[in-house]
């Protein structure tokens, strides 16, 4: 199984240890995880009472697009770099302030081929598959915005631009 | 031709409604026009043309407003994805 996407947790390092079980070719494995914070959204100025601190999360997803997005994006990784095996895990649902959200390790013989894919993973992820965050706040209830600076980072990783 | 529309995130809020079955009169043959269909019915339908960078994915794909339909489509709408 290489993409999942559930409410429950992970153990990386079950994860991470899977990934090189019972083989002796691979050389490195990368991994990211992605956690909840509890701070207040880009750009806001916050008062007295802090009323912008995220509580809470709840991600909400499209249900076979996002496997299906997710498994292309590791599919595309598969094509640009050498891997000998990739885990991706997103989590949906509500989750609190330092809950895991997302895992992503690669696998490969060498260290440059797994951060470059693991970092690719990520910055394709945020910009192509059908996830949403919403926050709760003391102030109620927000969707978090798209960041114009996901967009430059995936698209780093188009032929012809550094 | 009938198609399946989804709606999801701030967009399925505003419009109090994540899924809608819809039999398209004669000249709506894209996605752009399912679009303009929706959101002629005023508000809430109205934040189908006001989302900004509105997405579309037909059957599970991301697309361009130019689309062309068929029947047995699902059309989902939603705003630009924020997960990982």
């Amino acid at each position: 199984m290489t993409v999942s996407v559930q409410e429950a947790d992970f153990d990386a390092g079950a994860e991470i240890a899977a990934l090189s079980a019972g083989r002796d070719d691979v050389g490195a494995v990368a991994s990211f995880i992605g956690l909840v914070r509890a701070d207040k959204a880009a750009g806001e100025t916050v008062g007295a009472g802090d009323t912008a601190a995220v509580k809470a999360m709840t991600l909400e997803h499209y249900p076979g697009m996002t496997e299906k997005a997710l498994q292309e994006i590791v599919t595309e990784a598969q094509g640009r770099w050498e891997l000998q095996g990739v885990r991706v895990i997103h989590r949906v649902g509500r989750l609190l302030p330092g809950e895991r959200i997302v895992f992503v390790a690669a696998a490969s013989s060498h260290r440059g081929d797994a951060f470059a894919a693991c970092e690719f993973i990520m910055d394709y992820l945020k910009t192509r598959a059908p996830f949403w965050k919403k926050e709760e706040t003391p102030a109620g209830g927000r969707w978090v915005d798209a960041r114009e600076s996901d967009d430059h980072a995936a698209g780093r990783w188009v032929a012809g631009k550094a | 031709m009938t198609v399946k529309v989804l709606f999801f995130a701030g967009l399925r809020e505003a419009l109090g409604t994540g899924s809608e079955s819809l039999a398209l009169p004669g000249g709506v043959a894209t996605v752009g026009g399912l679009r303009d269909l929706l959101a002629a019915r005023g508000e809430p339908w109205s934040a189908l043309a006001t989302t900004k960078n509105l997405r579309v994915a037909l059957n599970q794909q991301m697309v361009g407003l130019d689309a062309p339909l068929k029947g047995g489509d699902e059309v989902a709408f939603f705003p630009p994805v924020t997960g990982g």
